[in-house]
């Protein structure tokens, strides 16, 4: 199942190469030519000498991740990694984690001085990061060297899996649920060029779509995202942002994107006319590569389609995999309607 | 049979906490059995595998005991959207329960959940320094509210989720090391013993709910009232920030517990073996009595001569215990030894001071 490899591809922002591998195997033979650029964006096209207007469908292959920046010797750290993280992560969420490491995915642990030796006040306060280590297993330092070396980039070693009602857990929902929509959406059928933007970077500032937007220029983008999922017990309404199982979300304002109101309106519409659940997202804060997409050369018009992650950024996200579903038709509806000529230029 | 690693991380994968040890039981009993005489499983749930000795008359009573219980949580309610509220059944550090995995034992069958954590776009700057208590987490079934109350009861039990990692060295991390690492000592050391001629009874014990106070060790003491009771457990590994008498380094082979808990000549007697049959080991004080099964071993019945070894593990009560099966086999050679030279003369001299 696509969702299930790419979630367990290896791909932390900057060491996309693993799932730009399983993308690029996804749609071999299933598109007209496939490229990368020189930031490591893969771009797929289909029917680019057909008339106008040329969309640009993005989805960020790159995930939060780990960076090993210290292999540690001498004393009771000998043989035991520091590292920082590589993208957004609450170090709050790293205790007691496995992680795989580098290219060769050597596993390692996320531990913590144990509860018992912890000091009344210490048990108060989250751990800092300066004070976890990743464990491999390591004799000494030159042992860890052996396997590992300070730059080597790490991932959650978290399994995908289907539970509860329709639902899946994983890792790097965010973004890999774009990626997973994007090669289907590769496959469909559309009168119109139709390009497929698989970006680096984009957890570390929407870097990599900027730059596929610019080589692309196209008439209408539309960025496929995980996106902030929080309608948990004690959440505030306000601060919820979507609502799980109901639908994919569209965006009114981002940290980085004032939606095109006309865009987003027949996005909505479309959803309505052909009865697809969907939902607006509520919170001011996050952005995703529309954010960079949209101030490329002239401007570009477009939007986002979001499938709603709980645990955004955490080594276990959870999806709703009706949500995904939905997503995905709201995606090739949408489509549809911009062959009808439903959105005018 | 090469050893008992794949036993080990089977157990570790096994879901079993105090009151609730069913499951490990199960696997382990029928590898007792092809060690025993006999295995019986008390009305606590203890399981008790007796190795009779050689020789005619009185003859040398020993157990070993390694706990089965992990720790664990009990759903205490139901919250609006389906959510669970827990408490503990032993000792967790909230900290480590942020995002994890876990399994819920609901009636009808094992349920996975998360259990939550804010996303980082929605968290203020002066939220990030506050670490949440347990009764602010919640676990998430990803289950409408309506399914969850058919299918979950509070009072159901809650276990980490957890594949087991295979790290360098011959370590180990996942969850339940503590203390699954001593049932593997425990079946390591049975398996030694058939090499060796041994004239001390021994029996074999996995007891129930040490987690929450010992509370197997306790009866399974009184019914069996040994000479000697060693209680197999795992200790603190080295890391960084802890105290130096609170470290145990791993690879360095069993830690062997001293004192006024327990017994100083079976220490010393341990020690003893420990050194002629050059098998690593290192000392451990305590100035309390200790927080493992030796604890109520010593005060069983009429009070038995009560000792503590065992393994030195990182990251102890979390999801990635890290301990060493070279560690695991040093300490069941040195278990093996001692059982084999252990005579009356011994016994007659434990209550001589
Ligand atoms: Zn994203
Ligand atoms: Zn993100």
């Amino acid at each position: 199942m696509l969702l299930k490899t790419l979630s367990e591809a290896f791909g932390p922002t900057g060491f996309e190469d693993d799932v730009r591998n399983v993308i690029r195997g996804e749609l071999d033979g299933r598109v007209d030519e496939m490229n990368t650029d020189v930031l490591g964006n893969l771009i797929a096209v289909k029917g680019a000498k057909k008339p106008g207007p040329k969309v640009m469908l993005d989805a960020h292959m790159d995930e939060v991740g780990l960076m090993i920046v210290q292999i540690c010797d001498g004393g009771a750290e000998s043989g035991l990694l520091k590292f920082r993280a590589l993208g957004g992560i609450d170090p709050r969420v790293l205790v007691s984690k496995p992680v795989l490491i580098g290219p060769d995915r050597i596993p390692g642990v996320i531990g913590a001085k144990p509860v018992h030796l912890q000091a009344p006040e210490e048990r108060q306060k989250p751990i800092p990061m300066d004070k976890l280590y990743i464990d491999i297993g390591a004799k000494d330092a030159a042992d860890a060297k052996a396997v590992v070396k300070p730059g080597d980039a790490a991932v959650f070693a978290t399994r995908y899996a289907e539970f509860g009602d329709r639902a899946a857990k994983g890792k790097s929902f965010d973004d890999r649920v774009g990626c997973a929509l994007l090669v289907e959406a590769m496959q469909t059928e559309v009168p119109y060029p139709l390009y497929g933007a698989f970006t680096v970077q984009e957890e570390i500032g929407l870097r990599g779509a900027r730059a596929a937007a610019y080589q692309i220029q196209p008439d209408i983008a539309i960025a496929l995202e995980g996106t902030v999922c929080f309608d948990v017990v004690g959440a505030p309404s306000h601060g919820q942002s979507t609502v799980f199982g109901k639908g994919p979300a569209l965006t009114v304002q981002d940290a980085q994107t004032i939606a095109d109101r006309r865009f987003a309106e027949f996005m909505w519409e479309t959803a309505k006319r052909h009865g697809i659940p969907v939902q607006w997202r509520r919170v001011k804060g996050g952005s995703n590569d529309f954010g960079a997409i949209h101030r490329v050369g002239k401007g570009i018009v477009g939007g986002s389609i979001s499938v709603p992650v709980r645990y955004i950024h955490a080594p276990t996200q959870v999806v709703s995999l009706d949500d995904v579903e939905n997503a995905g038709r709201l995606l090739r509806a949408v489509l549809q309607e911009i062959a009808e000529g439903s959105f005018t230029l | 049979m090469e050893n008992h690693q794949p036993l080990l991380e089977q157990l570790m994968t096994t879901h079993a906490g105090p009151g609730f040890e069913g499951a490990v039981r199960d696997v382990i009993v029928p590898h007792l059995r092809s060690y025993a005489q006999a295995v019986q499983v008390d009305v606590m749930g203890n399981v008790v595998a007796q190795v009779a000795g050689c020789g005619e008359g009185r003859r040398p009573r020993v157990l070993l005991a390694a706990h089965m219980d992990e720790i664990a949580l009990v759903v205490a309610r139901i919250e609006a959207g389906g959510f669970l509220r827990v408490v503990q059944t032993g000792g967790f550090d909230p900290r480590t329960l942020v995002g994890q995995e876990v399994v819920v034992h609901a009636r009808g069958g094992d349920l996975l959940a998360v259990v939550g954590s804010k996303p980082p776009h929605l968290t203020a700057p002066e939220e990030r320094g506050k670490a949440a208590p347990l009764s602010d987490l919640y676990l998430d079934l990803a289950m409408p509210e309506s399914a969850v109350r058919e299918r979950v009861r509070i009072g159901d039990r809650v276990t980490l989720s957890r594949d087991v990692y295979l790290l360098r060295n011959r370590r180990l991390a996942g969850k339940s090391l503590d203390n699954r690492a001593s049932i593997a000592i425990l079946l390591e050391t049975l398996h030694r013993l058939q090499q060796l001629i041994h004239q001390a009874d021994v029996y074999a014990v996995a007891t129930v709910q040490e987690e929450v106070g010992l509370r197997g060790a306790q009866t399974v003491g009184f019914a069996v009232q040994p000479d000697v009771a060693i209680a197999i457990d795992v200790t603190f590994g080295a890391f960084p920030g802890q105290a130096a008498d609170e470290s145990f380094a791993l690879d360095a082979g069993p830690a062997i517990s001293f004192g006024p808990n327990l017994h100083r000549k079976v220490f010393q007697r341990l020690v003893d073996v420990a050194e002629r049959h050059r098998i690593p080991y290192q000392i451990e004080l305590s100035q309390t009595p200790v927080g493992a099964d030796a604890n109520a071993f010593q005060v069983a019945g009429p009070g038995l001569a009560a000792a503590l070894v065992g393994i030195p593990i990182r990251y102890m009560h979390t999801s990635v215990e890290t301990g060493s099966y070279a560690d695991i086999e040093q300490c069941a050679r040195l278990l093996a030894h001692y059982i084999a030279e252990l005579d009356m003369a011994q016994v007659e001299d434990l209550s001589c001071y």
